[in-house]
């Protein structure tokens, strides 16, 4: 279990990025999180993972305070970020470097094959389209098999299609493996498609506005119309969050409320 | 073009077709560059034969051709070329090894760069000639004092490029290093390394021609053998075929030993994305 107690982060330069996030997440657990720009999501993130630990408050991993990076811990980034002088296989081994060869090369194998890219393997990073390049990315962050996997907007920079598709493929994977995902996003259908829950943040300093159960049954089909309340439902959150709507009209949500959709 | 392609797509063997146009543009493209230094030596050769001019003093490609097998023969063109060649490579390891040090050093340590960089910039501004007097008085004036100077020369663009590719190393993949807890060494190895060494490569081989341009400098200035000397010896002895024979062998030495480097690092650069000119 991931549990999160009032964490917070305030940057060298003074600027109060974060300002107590509490949330406990469980093993296999798939959490979203959006809201406007400058609500510490990703900030967020990179706290969970290690790479910029909180100045206050704790992450605390089966037990263990996560001060750094951890190998229970994944990271996919924006961008695939594949290292370009290693062929597609070296750069999905990159976090097996201390393992046995043969052992590295066979889970790289099934890694490639389980993001459906078994024939890229000998092929250069530039060689690939964006999507395919994520796909390496996400097969890279999941070859040591990590307990969490933290995504930070994983799928932002990819037309709507690949979009779409990659989001049915990570569930896949997370249907196979189970790893609890957290996921940055400001895609409201894709928090929907994807999570259990979806935490709404609020700006200045970046803290939780609101969490959002999503209880519906998956595969969820984007066109029904429980999606679409779930839907209105988070925008009506994000509206709020960003303070755009008086307190007590909270519960109708407005035409223009997918304004926030593209923020 | 397009129109050829097509019509060579209609005749219906467009593989084959295809692949022996290749060849042979890859044959003659490159024959494309002897144009016109072979018009202007054949040019030259025939305007002299005509006795349209004396070639005394710009000798024709015959009489070069000859003196620099005569040269060949005698060994005093191997043995000059040996010594020129031994010079720039010992002042090459030396300005290119320290070079590496301290570049990696000032990249890697900002502390070493706000102590060092400052110095060395203002050292660069100087230019490297004028050094000279100092090495001979200093170092005497055999080879100490000629490698020092070509090690000088050549250990400026070596310093700049690796600092600079250091420094300029792609903040994100890093992380991916840091995300994956790569410890510092397997982080210079499998990070670091491969992301300088395109940078790293062009630096040295713009430092290697400098080293070229300052033996040179270094044996003009002053030396009983070299292909420096060659120049020298035939100016004074009013010999100019010899001094194009000298160039001549700079210039063939000269590209061989970039291309050796070239060579050495492409395997290791394949993965580069770069538009390749063909």
């Amino acid at each position: 279990m991931l549990v999160l107690e009032r964490v917070g982060k305030t940057y060298p330069n003074g600027v109060h990025a974060l300002g107590g996030v509490s949330l406990e997440v469980e093993l296999g657990e798939i959490v979203a999180v959006i809201g406007g720009s400058g609500c510490g999501k990703s900030t967020l993130l990179r706290t969970i993972s290690g790479l910029d630990p909180s100045s206050e408050g704790s992450v605390v991993l089966d037990g263990e305070r996560i001060i750094a990076p951890h190998e229970k811990i994944g990271i996919i980034f924006q961008e695939p970020r594949l290292l370009p002088w290693l062929k597609v296989a070296d750069n999905v081994g990159f976090g097996l470097g201390d393992r046995p060869k043969s052992e590295r090369a066979h889970r790289v194998a099934a890694a490639l094959k389980r993001v459906g890219l078994a024939d890229k393997a000998g092929v250069w990073p530039r060689e690939l389209s964006g999507g395919q390049a994520q796909r390496v990315a996400i097969a890279r962050a999941l070859v040591p098999r990590p307990e969490v996997l933290l995504l930070d907007e994983p799928f932002s920079a990819l037309d709507a299609f690949t979009r779409a598709d990659l989001q049915d493929h990570l569930l896949d994977l997370w249907t196979d493996l189970r790893p609890t995902l957290i996921l940055v996003t400001h895609d409201v259908d894709e928090a929907i498609v994807l999570a259990d829950r979806i935490m709404v943040m609020c700006p200045r300093p970046g803290r939780v506005f609101e969490d959002i159960g999503v209880d519906l049954p998956r595969p969820r089909d984007r066109q029904s119309a429980a999606f679409d309340f779930a839907k209105r439902r988070v925008l009506a959150a994000l509206d709020r969050s960003l303070q755009r709507v008086p307190s007590g009209a909270e519960d109708e949500p407005k035409a223009e409320a997918g304004a926030a959709l593209w923020w | 073009m397009s129109l050829v392609g097509m019509s060579i797509i209609v005749e219906g063997s467009p593989a084959q077709e295809r692949t022996a146009r290749n060849r042979w543009a890859r044959l003659t493209r490159p024959a494309l560059g002897f144009v016109l230094p072979v018009t202007l030596a054949v040019t030259w050769e025939f305007v002299v034969r005509m006795g349209w001019a004396s070639g005394r003093l710009a000798p024709p490609p015959s009489v070069i051709f000859a003196t620099f097998v005569d040269l060949a023969r005698t060994g005093d063109l191997q043995r000059n070329t040996l010594v020129t060649l031994g010079r720039v490579a010992a002042g090459f390891g030396l300005g290119a090894g320290v070079a590496t040090i301290v570049g990696a050093a000032a990249g890697y340590s900002p502390l070493v760069r706000r102590l060092l960089d400052p110095s060395l910039q203002a050292l660069r501004a100087i230019p490297s000639i004028a050094w000279v007097p100092l090495f001979i008085l200093w170092l005497g004036i055999f080879e100490a004092s000629k490698v020092t100077l070509i090690a000088v020369g050549v250990f400026f663009p070596v310093y700049l490029g690796l600092m600079g590719a250091i420094q300029s190393v792609d903040r994100k993949l890093v992380e991916v290093g840091r995300a994956f807890r790569l410890s510092d060494v397997a982080m210079v190895r499998r990070i670091l390394l491969p992301a300088v060494l395109p940078a790293y490569v062009i630096s040295l081989r713009s430092g290697l021609g400098l080293g070229w341009m300052f033996v040179v400098a270094a044996e003009l200035m002053g030396a009983s053998e070299g292909l420096g000397y060659l120049l020298i010896d035939g100016q004074q002895l009013g010999k100019p075929a010899e001094i194009v024979t000298a160039i001549v062998a700079f210039a063939i030495v000269g590209k061989a030993t970039d291309w050796l480097i070239a060579l050495v690092a492409t395997p290791f650069l394949r993965w580069e994305d770069v538009v390749r000119q063909d």
